[in-house]
């Protein structure tokens, strides 16, 4: 359901050319549970960009259930994040000046659906991340890990397929960040929902059940099973 | 996006950055109220000149001393001594044909005792035709007797204004009045009635007008208010009006004749010209706050270029965030122009209070028209901003390159 082919990316600095993605393809299934590991620089998080299409390759083509998405549109591919993909960031991105409920409702208010639609979802998606009590707090209300359950409510509000995570517990201490990882599995495991995780921490790597490696823009490694 | 849910975003952003909001909104609504409040003033002056020479009906000749060059504008106030207008030029004018009637007219002030009371009064001389040219209406009494105009006799008819302060609640029918020192029988008492080229028609004494020749010792006119038969014929009574005094007076033309068409023609004119100083200083000042609101909307933009990035990454198209950033700026030039039009409304009314002869009213073109222009210049100067934030690579914002 995802297939990217021989994709590029490269980024000028000064005069010299940063080759993040280098003739990338990969595959990945409806479902599977990836993490993306390797050294920094090694353009993980530009695959991870590419993917979420919030960045365009400048060349290769990435289909997204059968669609190149890189024939689509600007709205289209805002379409196709809405709908599709889910983002998770190390640093949230949440909007200080909206509370937690205002927060993991906004991709709903964004798609135009009616508030009266918007309520139920929203509760019970404050209830299913035990974030009912803190519904009206602020996000430097919060801890870093109800931050990013947060961001993971908002992620998934609008029932996307495919989930990725960058560096989604960079910022958290290792409990927190355990309760993270654990939300993020309970989705991909309840759900079916593809995961994509990276990350530097080889004990978090270590869970998914596909682990990918990076080096140098490149996949250097892609192992399969426990 | 929906339209209620974008404009509680934005107030959302206002309400977190109200400084920088509140900064916008003043400038915008002293844009606005600088327009407003200016021809709000402009119109209450012309309404309040026009209404002044309106009284003046539209068969009404005024000559006065001396001659003004172009057609209308204001008497001469200095230069060669006019010959004098006579009693005598005004019963001349009184034959010629077109004319109704004439009433002579001579102004001046004096102090007007009864008993221990006393204060300065505008004095005018005249015949009784004043009173039918002018409309003036007696509440108690009569009007001046209609005897030759160069008959004295001590009579008067006075304001009502006058009548207070003079008498209070007393009778003032027959009493003697002691003007200069001339003594004035009150055999009238005039209706309230408001100003009228720059007489307070209740704040007047009316007298005779050969005995105020002798009151101020004056033998010349002030003014000939000349009544004409109708509108068509002002013109030709006019011209015929000009061409007897020249010749009673050696060939000179010396008097200026002026009509309500000519005074209201060249206080248009000054008027007009005072509208388009308003517009100009209008125009500047919603300028300065459309070049604010740009200001503003780059620093937003700036400031916000995370959020932007997030927002795209959760599926906003280049549009919404477009409709975001130019819905934030109309909603300040909305609520700026709203607080200018109250503000001069605010002004407004107490200048109306304070002078309530004088109607000062914004004409609601130029309300309308401030609020517009205010709305277009914020759309148009927060346009480049937001269209900015509008084509930022979702990936490039949310790391806050821009
Ligand atoms: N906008 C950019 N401009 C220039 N170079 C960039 C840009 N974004 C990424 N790069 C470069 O591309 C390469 C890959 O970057 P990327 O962020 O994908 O690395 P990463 O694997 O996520 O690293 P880290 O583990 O530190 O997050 C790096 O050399 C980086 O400097
Ligand atoms: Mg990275």
């Amino acid at each position: 359901m995802i297939e990217l082919q021989h994709i590029n990316k490269t980024f000028q600095l000064g005069d010299q050319t940063v080759h993040a993605l280098d003739d990338v393809s990969l595959l990945i299934d409806k479902g599977e549970y990836i993490s993306v590991m390797g050294p920094s620089g090694s353009g993980k998080s530009t695959l991870l960009n590419v993917l979420g299409l919030l960045d365009q390759p400048n060349d290769g083509h990435y289909l997204l259930e059968g669609t190149d998405t890189t024939q689509l549109s600007e709205p289209e591919r805002a379409r196709y994040r809405r709908d599709h993909i889910g983002f998770v960031f190390q640093s949230y991105h949440l909007v200080n000046r909206l509370n937690a409920r205002e927060n993991i409702e906004l991709p709903l208010v964004l798609a135009g659906i009616p508030p009266k639609e918007r309520a139920p979802r929203v509760d019970e998606m404050l209830q299913r991340l035990s974030l009912t009590p803190r519904a009206d707090h602020l996000p430097n209300q919060l801890s870093g890990g109800q931050r990013q359950r947060v961001a993971i409510g908002r992620a998934i509000i609008m029932k996307p397929q495919i989930l990725l995570a960058d560096e989604p517990t960079g910022n958290l201490d290792s409990k927190s960040g355990a309760d993270v990882i654990e939300l993020l599995e309970e989705l991909n495991q309840q759900q079916g929902i593809t995961l994509l995780i990276v990350t530097h921490d080889a004990a978090v790597g270590q869970r998914a059940h596909r682990r990918i490696r990076m080096v140098d823009g490149r996949i250097d490694t892609d192992k399969n099973g426990a | 996006m929906r339209t209620a849910d974008l404009l509680r975003f934005d107030f959302q952003v206002l309400n977190r950055h109200r400084f920088r909001a509140l900064m916008m909104l003043i400038a915008m609504s002293i844009g606005v109220a600088a327009v407003n409040l200016l021809t709000g003033l402009g119109e209450g002056a012309k309404a309040f000149v026009l209404g002044e020479f309106s009284m003046l009906g539209k068969n009404t000749l005024i000559m006065l001393p001396g001659k003004k060059e172009t057609s209308g504008g204001m008497p001469p106030m200095m230069g060669a001594a006019p010959r004098d207008i006579t009693l005598q030029d005004a019963e001349a004018m009184r034959r010629l044909s077109g004319v109704v009637q004439i009433a002579p007219l001579i102004v001046g002030m004096s102090e007007v005792s009864y008993g221990s009371r006393n204060r300065e009064v505008m004095i005018a001389g005249t015949t009784a035709s004043y009173f039918s040219i002018r409309q003036l209406s007696i509440r108690q009494g009569t009007a001046l007797p209609e005897v030759p105009s160069d008959v004295a006799s001590p009579v008067c008819v006075i304001g009502w204004k006058v009548k207070q302060e003079i008498f209070g609640e007393r009778p003032a029918l027959g009493q003697w009045l002691k003007a200069g020192d001339r003594r004035f029988r009150v055999v009238g008492i005039m209706d309230a009635k408001g100003q009228a080229l720059g007489m307070d028609m209740n704040d007047l004494m009316l007298i005779p007008v050969a005995s105020a020749q002798a009151l101020f010792n004056q033998e010349g006119l002030f003014r000939v208010m000349i009544e004409v038969q109708s509108a068509d014929m002002v013109k030709k009574t006019k011209q015929r009006v000009i061409d007897t005094m020249k010749l009673r007076h050696e060939g000179d033309e010396d008097v200026t004749v002026i009509t309500q068409d000519s005074i209201l023609a060249a206080f248009n004119k000054i008027l007009d010209t005072m509208t388009l100083a308003v517009g100009g200083i209008g125009a500047i000042s919603l300028l300065v706050a459309g070049i604010l609101i740009m200001n503003v909307t780059l620093i937003a933009v700036t400031q916000r270029t995370k959020e932007i990035g997030l927002l795209k990454a959760i599926g906003a198209t280049d549009r919404d965030v477009l409709q975001i950033f130019l819905t934030e700026a109309t909603l300040m030039a909305v609520l700026g122009a709203l607080l200018g039009v109250i503000l001069s409304e605010t002004a407004l009314f107490i200048g109306r209070v304070i002078f309530p002869d004088i109607g000062f009213h914004t004409p609601p073109w130029a309300m309308v028209m401030s609020v517009v222009i205010a709305i277009v210049t914020s759309v148009l100067f927060a346009w480049g901003p937001s269209r900015r934030a509008a084509r930022m690579e979702p990936v490039n914002a949310l790391q806050g390159r821009n």
